[in-house]
Formats: C-alpha cells, sequence, structure tokens
C-alpha cells in the first residue's frame, strides 16, 4: 500500500528531532487561526452533504431548488427525480458488434435524452471505426469517419461509452467522493461534489468521461425535462460527466434511449441477475468479449458476435 | 457445455412464451399456434394495398410462375429470387393471409413463423430479444417489431445509411 496513515505520533516524534524552537502565537495568528477553522466548521456543517449523507427534508429541498432553477433556465416545467436502485437489480448493457452499422443514431440520442452540451460539444457515445483485418485494436481506430453511406466495406464498428466497470478505477481516484457505483450498478456522479479535477477521467482507460470546459449549451426547447439528480440533470461548468445506462429511464423500467434509437436492434440492455433477461442468454449462448480485459476493470458493459 | 447451453435456450423462450401470452398458466393448455402469438405492430403494407382480396376476389388464380407485367411491378424479388416466387408465401386460395411450407396459412401479423421456417436460428435469437429492436420496458411490457418492419421481404438486405455527422475534434477552447 503506497497511501499508508501516519500516526499522528509519529508526525510529533519526527519535528522533535529538529532544534527546539520557542514557539510563541501571536495574538493576531491566533485570531486567523480560529477564524479558519470556524470557517471550515460553517464549510462542513452547512456547505454541500454528499447525497447519502442528506436528510430526506434537505434533500427535497435540494431536488425543489433545482427543478426551480432549471424551469427558469429553460422556460419548461423540469422535473429532477432521486429514484433509488431497484432490490435485486444489477444492470448490465450488450451490443452486437456483428450488427452495428456505425450510423451514430444512438450518439444523437443519447445528447437528446441525456441533455449533453450542444456547444461546445459532448458525446458520451463515440462510435469507434475499425479494420476487419485487424480486428479490435484501440491504435487504429477512428472516430471521426465521415463517409456517404455506412457500414463502409473491409470495416466494423465499436461505440464505446461508460462501460460500468465493477471495479471502476475512476471512482477509486476522486479526492472528494463525488463518484460512487450504486447499489444496481451504475457509476453515477455528484455534480455538487465534483471539483473537476479530472483525476478521473486520467484513470478511466475507455474515455468515457467527458469535461465542461465551459457552460454547457442546450438550446431552449430542446432540454429533456424529465431528469434524475444523478443523471441528465443540467451540468454546470467545471464538472465531469458520462453515460449513466439513463439512469432516469431504467430506473422506471424503460429501456435506455440508445437501445430504442439503434435501427438495427444491436443494444441489449437488462438485469444481470434476472435469468431470463436477454444479457443472461446473450451471455450464455453468444461470443461475448469486454473491452480491455486485461486490466481488470470487469465492464458490465458486454460486445457480442450473435452471427 | 452445448447441451447445457440448448436446455438453458429451452427454458428461455418457454418463459418468454409465458410472458407474452399474459397467462401462465393457460400456455400449456393452449395449442402451439395460440401460445406462439407474439404482440407485434401492424406489417408495413404499401398504401391501399391491403386486403388484397379486394381486388384478386374476382381474378382467377394462376399458378404460373412468370414475371408480373400488370400490377406489382415494384417488387424486385432479391430475395433467392432462383427459387422462389409470390405464391410460395402468399397463399393462392385466400389473398389475405401467408401460408407456412406445410400449408398452414397464417395471417400477416404471423410472418415472422413463415420467415422462421428458413431462417430458424434468428427467429430463437428474435423470440428471446436479441436479434431485432424492441422498445418498452427491460422489466416489463416489451413491444417487438416483426421481421418485415424492418427487412423488406422481397429485398431483405438492410440498405446502407447515412452516418449522422462525426464529432467535432478537440481544440483548445479560445483559439
Ligand atoms: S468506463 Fe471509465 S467512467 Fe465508466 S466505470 Fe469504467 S473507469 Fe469509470
Ligand atoms: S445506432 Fe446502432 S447501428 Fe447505429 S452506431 Fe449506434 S449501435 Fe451502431
Amino acid at each position: 500500500m503506497d497511501r499508508r496513515v501516519i500516526p499522528a505520533a509519529a508526525v510529533a516524534a519526527r519535528e522533535d528531532v529538529g532544534p527546539a524552537k520557542p514557539s510563541r502565537v501571536s495574538r493576531r495568528e491566533f485570531g486567523s487561526c480560529v477564524a479558519a477553522a470556524a470557517a471550515g466548521w460553517l464549510m462542513t456543517a452547512c456547505g454541500p452533504r454528499r447525497l447519502h449523507e442528506l436528510s430526506k427534508d434537505r434533500l427535497r429541498a435540494r431536488l425543489r431548488d433545482l427543478e426551480r432553477e432549471y424551469s427558469e433556465r429553460y422556460a419548461a416545467p423540469v422535473t429532477v427525480t432521486d429514484t433509488p436502485a431497484m432490490p435485486n437489480v444489477l444492470f448490465a448493457y450488450a451490443l452486437d458488434i456483428s450488427r452495428c452499422v456505425g450510423c451514430r443514431r444512438c450518439v444523437y440520442a443519447c445528447v437528446d435524452e441525456n441533455n449533453q452540451s450542444r456547444d461546445p460539444q459532448v458525446h458520451w457515445i463515440r462510435v469507434l471505426q475499425m479494420d476487419k483485418d485487424r480486428g479490435v485494436d484501440f491504435t487504429h481506430a477512428d472516430p471521426y469517419y465521415a463517409p456517404r453511406e455506412v457500414p463502409e466495406e473491409g470495416h466494423f464498428y465499436v461505440p464505446v461509452a461508460c462501460q460500468q466497470c465493477r471495479n471502476a478505477p475512476c471512482t477509486k481516484v476522486c479526492p472528494t467522493g463525488a463518484t460512487w457505483t450504486e447499489p444496481d450498478g451504475i457509476v453515477v456522479i455528484d455534480y455538487d461534489w465534483c471539483i473537476g479535477c479530472r483525476y478521473c477521467m486520467a484513470a478511466c482507460p475507455y474515455g468515457a468521461r467527458h469535461f465542461n470546459w465551459s457552460e454547457p449549451s442546450i438550446p431552449r426547447g430542446q432540454l429533456n425535462a424529465k431528469t434524475h439528480v444523478l443523471g441528465n440533470r443540467p451540468r454546470p461548468k467545471g464538472v465531469v460527466e458520462k453515460c449513466t445506462f439513463c439512469i432516469q429511464r431504467t430506473r422506471d423500467g424503460r429501456y435506455p434511449a440508445c437501445v430504442e434509437a439503434c435501427p438495427v436492434g444491436a443494444r441489449k440492455f437488462g438485469n444481470l441477475l434476472d435469468p431470463d433477461s436477454e444479457i443472461r442468454y446473450i451471455i450464455e449462448h453468444k461470443r461475448v468479449l469486454v473491452l480491455k480485459e486485461d486490466i481488470n476493470t470487469v465492464p458490465k458493459f458486454f460486445y457480442f458476435y450473435a452471427t | 457445455m452445448r447441451s447445457g447451453a440448448r436446455c438453458g435456450l429451452g427454458l428461455g423462450v418457454a418463459s418468454l412464451l409465458v410472458v407474452l401470452t399474459g397467462d401462465g398458466l393457460s400456455a400449456q393448455g393452449l395449442p402451439q399456434r395460440l401460445a406462439e402469438r407474439i404482440e407485434v405492430p401492424p406489417p408495413p403494407f404499401s398504401d391501399g394495398v391491403f386486403p388484397c382480396s379486394a381486388c384478386h376476389a374476382s381474378m382467377k388464380v394462376n399458378r404460373t410462375r412468370r414475371p408480373l407485367a400488370d400490377m406489382h411491378t415494384d417488387i424486385i424479388l432479391t430475395h433467392d429470387a432462383e427459387h422462389r416466387w409470390c405464391l410460395d408465401c402468399h397463399d393462392a386460395e385466400n389473398r389475405d393471409v401467408l401460408h407456412l411450407a406445410g400449408g398452414e396459412r397464417v395471417p400477416f401479423d404471423e410472418s415472422y413463423r413463415l420467415c422462421g421456417q428458413c431462417h430458424g436460428e434468428k427467429y430463437r435469437d428474435w423470440r428471446v430479444g436479441v436479434h431485432g429492436r424492441r422498445t418498452g420496458d427491460w422489466n416489463g411490457h416489451k413491444a417487438y417489431l416483426l421481421c418485415a418492419n424492418c427487412h423488406n421481404p422481397h429485398q431483405p438486405r438492410f440498405k446502407a445509411l447515412e452516418p449522422k455527422p462525426a464529432p467535432v475534434r478537440p481544440g483548445r477552447p479560445g483559439r
């Protein structure tokens, strides 16, 4: 372990080694120390709390505040829910590489559903064009392909978004605890706690996290007003965001937006704990792979070949 | 490994059918035909062609294999055209239904059974939700599409699509 906690006594002992210094605290220094301590106490007592620490009443009030703020800004009745995970549900996704034609319908359905910034552009899904000769090879993947028609001869397509890793490196590096894994397996971000340090972006091996460099822009009338506090609610500048398996839809039992948008039916979604789900059927009967299996992130996003 | 997989498949299909008939108990008692009915959207007829009997009732059945010159000239068969023609799937006696290879008549909204005669593997995948697009609830009511909603039965190969715009390449803000 590299991050060992050094006991306070040891620190004190080390400081004792040097020549003894008379330490007299002036009245002024004492004053500023007290002020700093008071400010610190105020911040923790009255400042933002992690969602799970908030009392029900404070959370309700916070959601109502957000609704008021967004409704005003987007001139539409916006709802912000905190629908919790369902019991006995672990979400998983599967994508049929033998079907995907690289049309990017999923990308834009996601932007609309999840209120991603249009300018500057944020896309949670990136469709990578790969060479059939090379197989799944990230060093030769091209996300910027733009032919007149897809699929292109000799190529296949691998859409990549958050893999909802069970062993997620992104949540481990977050210094403020602003990102974690929910009981239904969705890795979420609390935009109120994200300080924009972007450690998680560096840690994510899939490039799945995106940073709001500027104030996100969503044209009026294009906002999806049905939002979840940990998902598609409008984000402020300076926070990180990513795919949440459409938490605002899937926790209500619906399919994610990309599943319904895909014209070739390449996208499958369901409960990994339900033996009758499509997901389980795919894992048990098809050739399945996960991206970068060797780094042990244990994705809940599977790629498969139906044929 | 292989036999285990088959067994799992059987169970998966069985439980799916129970859900689809909406009544778990009656599923076993029903004749196979009814138990297999899957709720699907209306078949994608061209405007004004259905019911087919509206025109065909007054016409004599001509079973000779031939290019159609008077009507249906828009239909170009590229679906195993060498071996197939209209009356292999469309019923000559009752024009408003299709028929299986064995002669059993099936309505257009059960055309998946017709397709499944040759494409058994795809049919199996479709029934468990692995082939084709589903919408609705992952844990509840799911909407299926007929094979013909995505594949033109006369020209089943998927048409190429125009892709949506590529993402903008990252630049530095302010430059
Ligand atoms: S894909 Fe990236 S952002 Fe998503 S859980 Fe894994 S490490 Fe985190
Ligand atoms: S919409 Fe479907 S076919 Fe099109 S790029 Fe996305 S996954 Fe592939």
